[in-house]
């Protein structure tokens, strides 16, 4: 069996000796290679009313200095919507580049960006959602998800209460910042080696500005050093510039952003904005939900709508709301784009319904956990857009597991002794659920195509749509290759992601990867396989229908009489005329969605987990450990479990950092003043808790799914809900039990500091004084 | 004209002659196609540059020193010899490398040659056998894809060296010497690097080029490099000044030469100095402490750099030396300014004098969003010379809440004289209220500072007390 295998990362052996090339790493296999580098403004809002470039042109080694003159197609690069120009002379967020300097060394190309003169003139910037609110800028219409009556439920409840979380955004940080290299070969057709997750779209792109049909642009996608969404449609103008450089200069362009600039031009998590009404009975039972929430676009639309659709698609989380309303609109304001990041705008939806259910547990003096418990869905229920909640028993099972193996409940009372007899030091446990849809919502994009070639000797050649930025994807689809094919792992080669293999393929997004791609792998491989049993039956004179290939051998599945190894057959169906290699095609059955009535099917599945979480705060500073994390997640009959425990835990950890201490701090002149890793905290392993106890969920075959797996790319990310939620806990023993702990997100020391003052009423007498 | 830059690379011979002094290690790798390390930061943060000198430690022997090669100026390379991720497979994988493969340590594997580099330094530390593995040695990596947890058992779980592993060999052979170097860029303006080998070089070289921007580890000077695009054209590292290198632990006090890196600080304390011992942990990371000197870290006069609360709790001295000769300047007296300092022209700091008996209570508080690898929000020393109960002596230095490191000096003299107690405490929490006025950035707000720095007093007092 290859599949189901823990093996290692399929290129793991060329990261650890630095032999994994990345796209930058290839310049110098291209001679003559020019450098760019941008020319910024530093305004949020401003318009460029001059640019000189002749003081760049006097530095030496600069060759030229790319503008909107030099776009032949296009000067645009918006994808959803037509609201990217290139090379623009109104700017639209601080840091903007107006300009490309190309170089013969990037120490030229910098000091020629350097050297070049700009008039411009401020402009008043929107910065932030309550900015954009009040002036009514807005990139969509509002949109809305609803069922029932929720203004009659509301007023029915028991009880209410209302809340307002802003959760901030944040940078993908993935280690390969972005970057592209252009080159034309012989018959005059642009190649990009670009760092993209969607090499059909960064193709597109490249062929609208340089305005040449897309059989004139190949984009390879070689591998890239992380992406997390960050480059789903953000690699596209670092790929046109480099593409436009080339083609005026007809030398290789290499684009490469340094971290600084990387972090000032690129969209990141979406900020968002909720306010919540929430009406329950006395025992925590939820009767009406009603949720308002902004996000923060940035300048142009990009992904914005789908991920605040998912957003609304998950601010039910694992809870049944019977009456509910979710709604809200995304902020136009002058700042980077924001842009896909795992969980697309489910994390900030989660994290809304997991803050109102601890108030209303608060309010109600119940243990967090019962109340979440108290609400999950059960088999037979529907989403709020009236899904059946598929396998919804592994809500439960999960829970009931995870809390025994984590020793939920006695730990629930060692803490409260430990808070008992510590004044300055207060330990929190809290344990949260995540059930998170699979599927693009945008129904197109779940198709994919494979391209499977067997070579003489037997060896053979993966090509798919999906790329790889270090999620295992490639690894997933050697196993399920050499699976279908029945051959060892090691016959299986995965090629790099190119336009000119598979044509017309989807983003790799939304943890989707191994689902769509594998089953196009998948078919590809079965039509060859049937192709060899029906070679193989001749040879061995035996109906092809009782042969099976596994291992490399051709024989009766029943293990008697003659078998011939792979090889062998494939040799001989040469011969014989018959086609090696196949095309394989999946698109995702039955799912469907109206978006304008909020109703329909637009996953095929859910994926499930929980986790629980213990933390340690310091009343005087507000800093905090986590102690120990317990997880129990679903990833169906995992494919290749080393890669699913990775994607788990490194997901975890990912939202963890988004959570807890990666600030994204933005100056009242809209500069972003974290623009690298000294000012931008992600985790180091000194936040990884010295117990992480991680499980994947036993037995959990999902029909329907390639091998019986689930997608894990998104789902553990929120996960990471159960840290902030013990830090909540661990704030709220503080105090005299007080009725709400509100947490700034993310819960920096800063925020939790704060968060305590809130609880003892100090801040209340700071007030006073 | 001095313009030959050679150096070992990988155990083979290279040359970089004629190089600008103000290029990386890290460009000049990349630049030949040696792209395994990687940048992910260019200014020390992510690790994911870091490469591997063969040094002398304090202990006089030989070792594998990780740093982060986006730091490392090249003409620092002169004469050294330098690892690379490329050059640590032996024919087959490294056991380092082994372990990460198998364990799933690398997703992206972007970071993996800096964890990979970290590691292998880790692997042959001597007194691995004893202390288990060093978690700090990872600390300076950043990873975004695995969590850290295959990546920490691979290092937990790494064998003992094998006796005929060659790389040992190496170590049990001299490593080069720091020595006298100059290199003459041939870039137009002709560019100038110095690394003079004595205190006498190095000042009339100074006196000679006042304009000159001094350089030890570069953890700061390349930042500026790499971030700001600062070109210089005149640099003098003081990295070779043997007399910059003294580490002297004695009756009256403890002296710290200015160009001792941070990391042999550590190792050279051994219990003497705790407030030091429990400051330098939170120093950056050891990629960064490999590098930094207690020089740099006092002459960049950052209001939020870790070392100055700590002297300044000590009342520790700066002796500066130019070319006149030396004087002495209370470190309470060194910082004049944002950024600024009392050196005059041509004066650099040769060495730091911590005088004795160190107080009895000794704590750094150091508050940032991160516990390892960041920068402060605020920083706290606080030293109490208790005798029988009473305050002799209070110094409460802090950091990040003024334009300078500074001392609460009207707290402090609310302390002294009087019994440690609550009342105590509370006299100089009255005179810490608006004592400084600190001000909003992206590490933290003016009133989150301005809380800290009562509540980091309280924190001590509720440790003391505790006690």
């Amino acid at each position: 069996m290859s599949v189901g295998k823990a093996i290692p990362h399929e290129s793991a052996e060329g990261h650890v000796t630095g032999g994994a090339l990345y796209t930058d790493d290839l310049v110098t296999r291209y001679p003559g290679c020019l450098h760019a580098w941008p020319v910024q403004v530093l305004h949020a809002r401003a318009t460029v009313d001059a640019m000189r470039v002749e003081p760049a042109l006097a530095v030496p080694g600069v060759v030229t200095v790319l503008t909107a003159a030099d776009v032949i197609g296009e000067n645009n690069t918006g994808v959803a919507r037509r609201d990217e120009v290139l090379f623009d002379t109104e700017v639209h967020y601080w840091g903007q580049a107006v300009a490309w300097v190309l170089g013969e060394t990037e120490e030229a190309a910098k000091m020629g960006a350097l050297a070049v003169e700009l008039d411009v003139t401020p402009g008043d910037a929107i910065l932030g959602i309550e900015a954009a609110i009040a002036a009514e800028s807005f990139h969509t219409e509002p949109g809305q998800i609803a069922r029932g009556d929720v203004a009659a439920a509301m007023k029915a409840a028991p009880r209410t209460l209302s809340g307002e979380l802003f959760v901030g955004g944040q940078e993908h940080f993935y280690l390969e910042t972005h970057a592209a290299i252009a080159s034309v070969d012989e018959a005059g057709s642009v190649l990009v080696q670009s760092s993209t997750q969607h090499p059909t779209e960064t193709q597109e792109i490249v062929a609208r500005v340089l305005a040449r049909p897309k059989n004139q642009v190949v984009v390879q996608s070689l591998r890239m050093g992380g992406a997390f969404g960050g480059k789903e449609v953000q690699a596209n103008p670092i790929a046109a510039v480099a593409a436009l450089g080339c083609v005026k200069t007809s030398r290789p362009v290499r684009v490469r952003l340094d971290r600084a600039r990387d972090f000032a031009i690129s969209g990141k998590r979406h900020p968002f904005l909720g306010r919540y009404e929430i009406g329950f009975d006395d025992t925590g039972r939820v009767l009406a939900f009603d949720l308002e929430l902004w996000s923060d676009g940035g300048y142009s639309l990009d992904l914005s709508a789908p991920v605040f659709h998912r957003a609304l698609f998950h601010a039910d989380n694992a809870y049944h709301l019977r009456d509910v309303r979710v709604r809200g609109r995304v902020c136009k304001t002058n700042a980077c784009s924001h842009t896909a990041f795992r969980g697309f705008g489910g994390p900030q939806g989660m994290v809304m319904i997991e803050d109102a259910l601890d108030a209303v547990a608060r309010a109600l003096r119940v243990p967090p956990h019962v109340v979440r418990a108290r609400n999950f869905y059960q088999p037979g229920d529907t989403t709020h857009y009236e899904q059946e909640v598929s396998q919804a028993d592994r809500i439960t099972r999960i829970w009931d597991d995870l809390k025994r193996s984590s020793e939920f409940d006695a730990r629930w009372a060692e803490v409260a002794r430990f808070n008992e007899a510590h004044p300055n030091e207060k330990r929190g446990l809290a344990i949260t659920p995540v059930k998170f849809g699979i599927s693009f919502t945008a129904k197109h994009f779940n198709q994919a195509g494979a391209l499977v070639l067997v070579y003489k000797d037997g060896s053979v050649q993966v090509n798919h749509g999906g790329t790889e930025m270090g999620q295992g994807l490639h690894t997933k689809m050697q196993q399920v290759a050499a699976q279908a094919l029945g051959v060892p792992l090691e016959r299986v080669r995965v090629m790099p992601t190119r336009t000119d293999k598979v044509p017309n393929t989807s983003a790799t997004a939304a943890s989707s990867g191994s689902d769509l791609n594998g089953a196009a792998i998948q078919a590809a491989c079965e039509t060859i396989a049937e192709r060899l049993r029906e070679v193989a039956g001749r040879m061995l004179a035996i109906d092809p229908g009782e042969l099976e290939i596994a291992d490399g051998v051709v024989a009766r599945a029943d293990g008697q009489g003659e078998a011939l190894p792979f090889a062998e057959v494939v040799e001989r169906a040469y011969l014989d005329r018959v086609q090696l290699s196949a095309t394989g095609f999946y698109r995702t059955p039955r799912i469907h969605f109206d978006e304008a009535a909020g109703r329909g099917r637009p996953f095929h599945y859910f994926a499930y987990g929980a986790a629980a979480c213990e933390v340690e705060v310091d009343r005087f500073t507000g800093m905090y450990a986590i102690r120990r994390v317990d997880i129990l997640h679903d990833v169906g009959d995992s494919l290749s479990p080393l890669v699913d425990l990775g994607q788990v835990e490194g997901g975890f950890m990912q939202g963890v950092g988004w959570l807890t201490q990666e600030e994204l701090w933005w100056a009242p002149d809209g500069r972003l003043g974290t623009v690298n890793a000294s000012t931008y905290k992600l985790p180091t392993v000194g936040e990884l808790p010295e117990e992480l106890h991680v499980r994947l969920l036993p037995k959990a075959t999902e029909p329907g799914v390639v091998y019986g797996s689930k997608a894990v790319g998104e789902p553990p990310f929120m996960l990471a809900i159960s840290v902030r939620e013990a830090l909540r806990q661990a704030v709220s023993a503080f105090g005299e039990a007080p009725s709400s702990v509100p947490l700034a997100s993310p819960a920096t020391a800063e925020q939790v500091f704060w968060a305590i003052e809130r609880v003892t009423g100090a801040e209340e007498r700071r007030a006073a004084e | 004209m001095a313009s030959e830059l050679r150096f070992t690379l990988n155990g083979a011979p290279v040359s970089a002659d004629g190089a600008d002094p103000n290029t990386t290690l890290l460009g000049w790798l990349r630049a030949r196609g040696l792209t395994g390390s990687k940048e992910g930061c260019a200014e020390g943060e992510c690790g994911a540059c870091a490469v591997l000198f063969v040094r002398e430690g304090p202990d006089g022997q030989t070792r594998y020193t990780p740093v982060n090669g986006c730091l490392v100026l090249l003409g620092a390379c002169a004469g050294q010899e330098v690892l690379t991720v490329e050059g640590l497979a032996d024919g087959e994988l490294h056991p380092v490398q082994r372990a990460m493969v198998e364990l799933g340590g690398s997703q992206c594997g972007y970071c993996t040659p800096g964890f990979v580099v970290s590691l292998f330094a880790e692997y042959y530390r001597r007194g691995r056998a004893e202390e288990g593995f060093d978690l700090e040695s990872i600390a300076g990596n950043l990873c975004r894809c695995t969590g850290y947890r295959p990546i920490r058992d691979a290092g937990r779980g790494l064998p003992m060296v094998d006796d005929a592993d060659p790389r040992r060999a190496r170590l049990g052979a001299p490593a080069p010497a720091v020595e006298a170097f100059t290199l003459e860029g041939a870039t137009e303006g002709g560019r100038r690097f110095f690394r003079p080998a004595t205190l006498a070089e190095a000042t009339a070289i100074y006196a000679r080029h006042p304009d000159a921007r001094l350089v030890c580890g570069g953890t700061d000077l390349v930042v500026e490099i790499n971030q700001r695009l600062s070109r210089f054209e005149t640099i003098l590292s003081l990295e070779g000044v043997a007399e910059l290198r003294a580490f002297d632990d004695a009756e009256d006090a403890l002296t710290i030469g200015a160009a001792v890196p941070l990391s042999e600080i550590e190792e050279r304390l051994d219990g003497a100095l705790p407030i030091l011992e429990e400051l330098l942990p939170l120093f950056s990371s050891r990629l960064i402490r490999n590098r930094a000197t207690l020089g740099g870290n006092l002459a960049t006069a950052s209001p939020i750099g870790d070392s100055p609360p700590v002297l300044l709790a000590l009342d520790a001295e700066v002796i500066a030396v130019s070319a006149e000769g030396e004087r002495s300047i209370p470190i309470d007296a060194l910082f004049t300014g944002y950024r600024q300092t009392s050196l005059r022209p041509g004066e650099l700091i040769a060495r730091v004098r911590i005088p004795k008996p160190f107080p009895t209570v000794g704590r750094f508080f150091k508050v940032s969003k991160r516990v390892h690898d960041d920068i402060s929000c605020v920083a706290a020393g606080f030293a109490l010379s208790i005798e029988d109960g009473v305050v002799q002596r209070a110094r409460l230095a802090y950091g990040g809440v003024a334009a300078t490191p500074a001392r609460a000096k009207a707290a402090e003299a609310a302390l002294e004289g009087k019994p440690w107690s609550r009342a105590a405490v509370d006299e100089a929490k009255a005179q810490l209220a608006g004592a400084f006025t600190p001000m909003t950035d992206q590490r933290g707000s003016a009133a989150y500072r301005a809380a800290m720095v009562p509540s980091l007093l309280e924190k001590l007092w509720a440790e003391t007390e505790a006690r």
